[in-house]
């Protein structure tokens, strides 16, 4: 989230759009619905169901699964059109007057493509998406808007074809209701009011997933919602912590703090920071990302310790490098598995046999390895995938260690939620059994492989012999007896090696001594004397008066702006600011486009306690401390980009620098009625090695006679991801006990089904049973004037659990293998399926 | 736990609540008065949901090693003591008779589970952790990059980098471990040399 969830009160429109908070996140409607009683914010849901959200809403539009692009493209042409967009935020904040390259063309002038496209590699020569340069370096612009070649155009340009008609064509909302949306959300573009967007896996996980989001990016700048209170744009993430797992660089490209994995061609450590740290000639851009060889320096100090030195860059070449181009995604990893090509394996935490798209792939893929290892509290269909349908054990050569991992409150930790809001969990008992934390069994294997390389070597010994392992009290073997979680906790804030000295003062003065905990990144450094496993955490564990503080576990209630930024309870990344982009909340003189809500305020005569000089900011932790844009010394707001300011035209994506849409790679319809490209050009297509043909494992079958019905998978309140805890919670499987098939009155009239028959779901990949719920909140659409039908069902189900199979199996089993052209992340929101009463 | 939800109501209205309305207390008193009866003297933890991404405050109450209530966190700014019925039924996965407790092994052909002690699961796996890398690792990788010639035109050539990883191991999970879990653990797979590193946040 750019905000964070208490925020969503401080809304005049809530979009809810790939999400359905009441039923996913059901405390979060709390503040949706606080937004509505006391400031009488509208809520708008546009979702291809009449969710438990919609329920709520004053304006609810449905939406055929996988056109969200088209939707919102639509809502940019009619902002445009009807001259509702925010001109000052956009001509100071935005590249809206950035000149862009004469020979760019957008998909308008060369229906559905940009400039640059190469069939044969499916990718774009990015050259014609690049800005002009004046003699200095920096972008031309044409602060009038005016110039043909300004993003602004261009962007005009591009959404023109985006009429409600077509609109309504391809999304099959009806007009009226589109318009109705357009003009409620349209009302946020001027200074006192706020518009906040929520989103989850019902926008990421398409071919267009990355698109979808960055369409709500460009409409939040046009009417100045980013940075506001009751602003932003708003993931709403699945799981506890996957917020922090992502920050701490679970992921193959990246490392923690969004560093990038190495790759081969990045062969020391000097040429990793020129690859990847960006540079600008813009004087007013903070270009926060220039500090990124301090973070690199200090992660690598941080996990190699005092074998990292200047000579050995740190460690650098201990780090495993990708080839140049290597994508190892979960798509790709899981195909690589089905060909074979893993000996082993580790499912910690996670129960890909039923969460993975396409999960009859991945089944058979698990099959094929050597040995896996599968850490969870319960079992489960990964674990037990050599017993599950279709599976002949006897056969199935994979030896399998099932390691009881203990739960959230049997150990002692943080998680992050959406907010960025870091929490410490205590332990209230004993792990149950022999259960042991997770932290506990990275321990105990750490510990025994680097045994074996300390006494019988091996292949390349040496990052493991030299990763820091300094979690509490040592036995006899030098084994850590219990990891201490504060240790690492430090460990990811950082501590000084020696001592810091501010050398621009005189005489210089002590910023921190050897040994301090990091006050924040801020102090890092390139040099190897900062230690720090993840600068996006550095203040998270920092201390006061030579004592540790955790940041995490505070709880003060203070609300000073009554905004509802409660800085002292727990600790938020970066630097507990709330609200990202915050400096976006204000004008080049620093006031509030809302004086009723100032998230940051100039207050020019305050004397600053750091500079000691007049001019300091009050309110939220800024985004960065320079004065506001037209004061002396003042920064352009979006301090992570070289440009310094907001991308509404976005040359760094893989498809296309402005959202197009294009058809799901399943859909109902044979052409696209935007253009003649019917899917996204640039998404990896799954060929067999011989050529042209798909692999029998990764079929697909678009506008195809025995898949008719547009498919989408959802959750309800009462599971929880693949089922693997709640699955096993007699309350929650009493309320819903088993996987099913939700359609819409007219579809089950045509089928002669009804509510609670049993009916085989099928796509071209797979089947499953499911119980029939017959509901009006599904409705046929009108799409390109034919009728088609979409259903839906939960992905909570596996043959495991519970144990007479009452619970059916999970509706992976039908989804596709093909992933977004940015994230690879498969698209399981819209697929083709048939639907037969058994 | 072979107590369903309806079951459990029935008993409770028989027993604890109809003894406290005996008492004189109106059936919303009589289940609050229950409910003190049950958390007196425990002992009260802070935690925070495991489900879903909005970080609900909740109070484990726990008596002689045993959690035997979970609570919303009044105190909580997020959630001011709600929770949904997710996080509500926190104490059917501890008190819970199908957990894990257990190493479970199974092998190659088997099947069915056999249990099996920790110091031999772990050194089993540590076995083939070291087995296959040490078979597998690349020192060294050919990969075709982009190199610019003399008169300024981009040409692919291949060559040959230092890489140091295995291709042949491969990790997915997870987004349920706390913070400081997660940072180990990439920074324990990554020692081994793994770069095929997932978890939910892909998908």
């Amino acid at each position: 989230m750019t905000n964070h969830w208490v925020d969503l009160k401080n809304a005049d429109v809530v979009l809810v759009m790939g999400a359905n908070p009441a039923e996913n996140h059901p405390v979060s409607m709390k503040w949706i619905q606080r937004a509505r009683e006391q400031r009488g914010a509208k809520l708008i849901v546009v979702d291809p169901r009449f969710t438990r959200t919609a329920a709520k809403a004053d304006l609810y539009a449905p939406m055929r699964s996988g056109t969200d692009i088209a939707f919102l493209g639509g809502m940019i042409n009619f902002i445009l059109g009807n001259d509702m967009y925010f001109r000052e935020y956009i001509v100071n904040y935005t590249n809206a007057p950035f000149l862009v390259n004469p020979d760019f063309k957008t998909c308008t002038d060369l229906d559905g493509l940009f400039s640059g496209y190469d069939p044969k590699t499916r990718k774009y020569d990015k050259k014609t998406w690049a800005f002009q340069l004046d003699a200095s370096g920096v972008p031309k612009q044409d602060r009038t808007l005016k110039d043909p070649h300004c993003v602004f155009q261009l962007l005009k340009r591009q959404y023109s074809r985006y009429t409600p008609e077509k609109v309504s064509e391809i999304t099959g909302t009806p007009k009226d209701v589109l318009l109705q949306v357009y003009r409620l959300y349209a009302s946020t573009g001027v200074r006192d009011k706020a518009g906040t967007e929520c989103y989850a896996m019902g926008w990421t996980q398409h071919t267009i997933g990355t698109q979808n989001i960055r369409a709500m990016t460009i409409i939040q700048m046009l009417l100045g919602n980013i940075g506001m209170a009751g602003g932003g744009v708003n993931a709403l993430r699945g799981e506890s912590n996957v917020q922090g797992s992502t920050d701490h660089g679970l992921l193959f490209n990246t490392l923690p703090g969004y560093l990038a994995t190495p790759t081969a061609s990045w062969t020391d450590l000097a040429t990793y920071n020129d690859k990847n740290t960006p540079k600008t000639k813009e004087t007013k851009s903070v270009n926060w990302w220039s500090n990124k060889p301090k973070y690199m320096a200090s992660y690598l100090k941080a996990i190699y310790g005092d074998k990292a030195t200047k000579d050995n860059d740190f460690g650098y070449q201990w780090l495993p490098k990708l080839d140049e181009g290597q994508n190892g995604s979960w798509l790709v990893l899981f195909d690589q598995m089905f060909k074979g090509k893993f000996e082993g394996f580790f499912a910690w935490g996670q129960n890909p046999a039923c969460s993975g798209s396409n999960a009859g792939k991945v089944r058979k893929a698990l099959s094929k390895l050597k040995w896996m290892v599968n850490v969870n509290l319960f079992d489960n269909e990964t674990g037990s995938f050599w017993r599950g349908p279709g599976m002949n054990p006897k056969d199935i050569q994979t030896e399998v260690f099932m390691l009881p991992a203990c739960f959230s409150v049997e150990k002692e930790g943080s998680i992050t939620n959406s907010g960025r809001l870091a929490q410490w969990r205590y332990k209230a008992i004993e792990p149950v059994g022999q259960s042991k934390s997770d932290s506990d069994i990275m321990n105990e294997l750490f510990f025994r492989v680097r045994k074996m390389y300390q006494k019988q070597g091996g292949a390349f010994p040496d990052p493991i012999v030299n990763l820091t392992w300094d979690y509490g009290e040592k036995g006899a073997e030098g084994k850590v007896k219990e990891v201490d979680t504060h240790k690492i906790a430090m460990e990811i804030n950082g501590y000084h090696l020696e001592d810091l000295y501010d050398k621009k003062a005189v005489p210089p003065k002590l910023i921190a001594r050897k040994g301090d905990l990091c006050a924040s990144f801020v102090n890092l450094q390139d040099d190897g004397t900062t230690t720090c496993g993840n600068w996006l955490y550095s203040q998270s564990y920092t201390q006061k008066d030579g004592k540790p503080v955790n940041m995490m576990a505070r709880r003060e209630k203070a609300d000073p702006t009554g905004l509802g930024l409660f800085p002292g309870w727990a600790w938020a990344w970066p630097v507990n600011r709330k609200i990202i982009y915050n400096r976006c909340a204000v004008d080049s003189q620093g006031r509030p486009w809302d004086p009723a809500r100032p998230v940051l305020k100039w207050n020019p005569s305050k004397i600053n306690p750091a500079t000691n000089k007049p001019g300091t900011w009050e309110g939220d932790v800024p985004d960065g401390p320079a004065p506001p844009l037209a004061a002396e010394g003042g920064k352009l707001p979006f301090i992570m980009k070289p440009d310094g300011v907001g991308s509404i035209f976005g040359p760094g994506l893989a498809d296309g620098p402005f959202p197009e849409h294009y058809e799901p790679l399943e859909c109902p319809i044979q052409e696209n009625p935007m253009s003649k490209q019917y899917n996204s050009p640039t998404i990896k297509l799954w060929y067999s090695k011989e050529g042209q043909k798909v692999a029998p494992e990764d079929i697909f079958a678009s506008c195809d006679v025995r898949y008719p019905f547009v498919a989408t998978t959802y959750r309800v309140s009462e599971h929880w991801q693949t089922g693997v805890l709640t699955r096993h919670e007699p309350w929650q499987l009493e309320m819903v006990p088993q996987v099913f098939l939700e359609l819409s009155k007219e579809l089950a009239v045509e089928k002669g089904i009804k509510s609670g028959d049993k009916v085989r779901v099928s796509s071209a990949r797979g089947e499953l049973w499911a119980k029939a719920i017959v509901t009006g909140r599904l409705k046929p659409f009108k799409i390109a004037g034919n009728t088609v039908h979409q259903v839906g069902l939960p992905w909570h189900f596996g043959w495991q659990w519970p144990a007479d199979g009452s619970g059916g199996d999970s509706a992976n089993l039908l989804t596709p293998t093909i992933g977004d052209s940015n994230t690879m992340i498969p698209e399981t929101k819209a697929f083709m399926v048939n639907v037969e009463k058994l | 736990m072979d107590v369903s939800r309806r079951d459990f109501l029935k008993l409770s209205g028989s027993t604890a609540v109809a003894g406290a309305i005996g008492a004189g207390l109106s059936p919303q008193e009589a289940a609050a008065s229950e409910k003190e009866l049950r958390i007196r003297d425990a002992k009260v933890t802070k935690t925070i949901c495991p489900y879903c991404s909005v970080g609900c405050g909740i109070l484990a109450y726990t008596k002689d090693g045993r959690l035997i209530d979970a609570e919303g966190d009044p105190d909580h700014p997020i959630s001011e003591g709600t929770l949904c019925s997710k996080g509500a039924s926190l104490y059917q996965v501890v008190n819970n008779p199908t957990r894990l407790t257990r190493p479970m092994y199974r092998a190659a052909g088997a099947t069915d589970w056999k249990e099996v002690e920790w110091a031999w699961a772990l050194d089993e796996i540590a076995k083939k952790i070291k087995d296959v890398r040490d078979r597998t690792f690349k020192s060294k990788s050919k990969t075709k990059v982009k190199e610019k010639t003399p008169d300024g035109k981009e040409q692919e050539v291949e060559k040959e980098f230092v890489v140091n990883r295995t291709d042949a191991i491969a990790h997915v999970g997870s987004a349920a471990l706390d913070n400081e879990e997660c940072y180990l653990l990439q920074k324990l797979l990554r020692s081994w040399g793994l770069v095929y590193i997932e978890h939910q946040a892909r998908i």
